[in-house]
């Protein structure tokens, strides 16, 4: 219990950093948002005055980011500079990328452990080579090669799922571009696992249950996998963070209506609020996943919550 | 030793030769084009051509502004190569003084760049660089390897920390410490060069990544801007077309998939030598 309150309490200032951080690079660098809304036209000194004080652009960053947090509790994410509400300019788009990146997260973990306990169990055999060299191509492709490839190879020429938008819903809408989604991820997994599995049938542990007369399926599936799969599970709890964040590619390419493209409309329009809004609900997703990360490490492994005490 | 034994085993791996031709070659193509192609950077282009499929003359085709796609492709090798390299040096600089810093000294150094590496960590990478880049539109190589730095030098701070404090208390370093050595020498040279194996490989996977990482910020529209040559530029313009002119997009996304795949190959044969526990 106390391991989990500190690093409850690590996370606490790294949110409010990290937040910031991205506060600060929204409102700061060059750009008046409210001359970009003007576009060409020269705006009159007193509109952007008036503009300027409705939106608290004139106070220090601080306050402003501090009045921005204390908004974002009561679940206030603030209006855009044409007064649309952004909590409900995102409200649809959350869904789709949030069932995009549970698809490809899924699909990350159950396919890349699958293939790493498979490539593990037989070290330098035929199905090992073959997901070592499928897992590095994956991992050096780039994802937008794989998403056209796949779109057109799978989807208009094979028929086999729908190309583009949401219209089948879930999950025959996001099937591909979840797999597409995942790809990259799904090669770590796989490596990870492999790598941490060919470790641990070689440690004493595994041994002794074994020359205990364990049957192999319960070393395997029991003693080894449990422990093989720590690293697995961080990687995975940081992926999901990165998948809700890297999915603006893949949505662009299957034309899906998420938070990715949106966020990037907004970052070309200087709708600073959007990008906030978002990237704080991202930060917030992130350091959550990897919180809980944490505290399932000390389920997988005992010894690590007692140490760190 | 350790770099003999490492060499005699990479000699007689069939993927480090693979990967190592590879390398040298894109590395020749950034460093003179000329010697590759036949036109300079966006020269001799012809509209009429615009697009037109590989053919006598052109062996790749053309490019939507009828631009030879050959001599194009070898253009582009150079930012791709150029920003992998600079971003990982400029990183690996970074995670070596500060990981050694908050591994051997501990304490408030510690929490502080802790801290300030998880804070940059948890920024999403398309999301960060793209508001960067929106910012200052003006920006050529050197200020994507800047924006790539910045969001990219917190993995191997990380590995490089908990290597220092692993390395931080064996016998070699106390033995050095009794005879009087100062922090500085201690750091530098027992600390360093026991610690650096595995960041290292992981700096060598990382330019294949920062390879990746840029040519998607291009493929966005938010990293380099024409007239720059690359590949990313090159299949961000494929995009639109792909479905009627495949070579526009298969042939930069065979370059960079080549070139990333040599990077990491190259990691993980020389991570297999460092590491005999994996033999």
């Amino acid at each position: 219990m106390r391991y989990a309150a500190r690093r409850l309490a690590q996370a606490v200032p790294v949110f409010f950093a990290t937040t910031f951080v991205i506060y600060a690079m929204v409102f700061v660098l060059p750009g008046d948002p409210i001359l970009a809304l003007a576009g060409d036209k020269p705006v009159p000194d007193q509109v952007l005055n008036v503009m300027r004080e409705r939106y608290h652009l004139n106070d220090p960053l601080l306050v402003q980011y501090g009045r921005y947090m204390l908004g974002v509790f009561q679940g206030d994410l603030g209006e855009t500079f044409t007064g649309q509400q952004v909590s409900e300019l995102l409200q649809d788009r959350w869904a789709v990328t949030a069932q995009l990146a549970l698809t490809a997260w899924v699909f990350e973990l159950v396919v890349g452990i699958g293939l790493g306990v498979v490539a593990g169990l037989r070290r330098g055999g035929a199905a090992d080579t073959a997901v070592l060299a499928g897992t590095t191509f994956v991992i050096a492709v780039p994802v937008f090669v794989v998403g056209y490839t796949a779109q057109i190879v799978l989807g208009l020429n094979l028929g086999l799922f729908p190309t583009a938008g949401t219209d089948e819903g879930w999950p025959a809408s996001y099937l591909l571009p979840g797999m597409v989604l995942g790809s990259f991820g799904l090669a770590y997994v796989a490596r990870l696992t492999r790598t941490a599995l060919v470790e641990n049938l070689r440690a004493d542990y595994v041994r002794t249950a074994t020359a205990k007369g364990m049957r192999r399926r319960r070393v395997v599936g029991v003693h080894a996998l449990r422990n093989s799969l720590i690293p697995v599970v961080t990687f995975l709890g940081i992926d999901f963070g990165n998948l809700m964040a890297g999915a603006v590619v893949t949505e662009g390419i299957f034309n899906l209506p998420g938070i990715g493209q949106q966020v990037f409309q907004s970052i070309q329009l200087q709708e600073g609020p959007v990008v906030v809004g978002v990237a704080t609900l991202l930060v917030m997703i992130f350091i959550a996943a990897n919180l809980a990360v944490d505290l399932l490490y000390g389920l997988l492994d005992p010894r690590i919550s007692r140490a760190r005490a | 030793m350790l770099a003999r034994d490492t060499w005699l085993e990479l000699r007689g791996r069939v993927i480090f030769w693979f990967s190592a031709a590879v390398l040298v070659v894109a590395g020749a193509m950034a460093a003179f084009p000329g010697l590759f192609a036949r036109l300079g950077p966006n020269e001799g282009c012809d509209l009429r051509m615009s697009k037109q499929g590989p053919a006598p003359g052109a062996v790749f085709g053309y490019d939507l502004q009828g631009c030879d796609y050959w001599s194009q492709i070898v253009h582009g090798t150079r930012a791709s190569i150029l920003i992998g390299l600079a971003v990982t040096v400029f990183a690996l600089l970074i995670s070596i003084v500060l990981g050694l810093i908050a591994g051997y000294y501990g304490g408030v150094a510690d929490a502080l760049i802790s801290r300030l590496t998880d804070v940059f960590f948890g920024i999403p990478f398309v999301l960060g660089a793209t508001v960067i880049l929106v910012a200052f539109p003006d920006h050529g190589i050197w200020a994507m390897t800047l924006v790539l730095v910045l969001l990219g030098w917190t993995t191997m701070t990380r590995l490089m920390r908990g290597q220092v404090l692993a390395v931080r208390e064996m016998d070699f370093v106390v033995a050095a410490r009794a005879l009087g050595a100062g922090d500085r020498r201690i750091m530098l040279r027992h600390i360093l060069p026991n610690a650096i194996a595995p960041v290292f490989v992981v700096a060598m996977l990382n330019v294949g990544n920062v390879i990746a990482g840029e040519a998607t910020l291009d493929y966005l529209g938010v990293g380099l801007q024409y007239p720059d040559v690359s590949w990313g530029l090159q299949l961000n313009v494929a995009q639109t077309f792909f479905a009627e002119h495949p070579h526009l997009l298969v042939f930069p996304a065979l370059f960079l998939t080549a070139t990333v795949l040599s990077f990491l190959m190259l990691g993980d044969v020389v991570r297999d030598a460092l590491d005999p526990r994996l033999r």
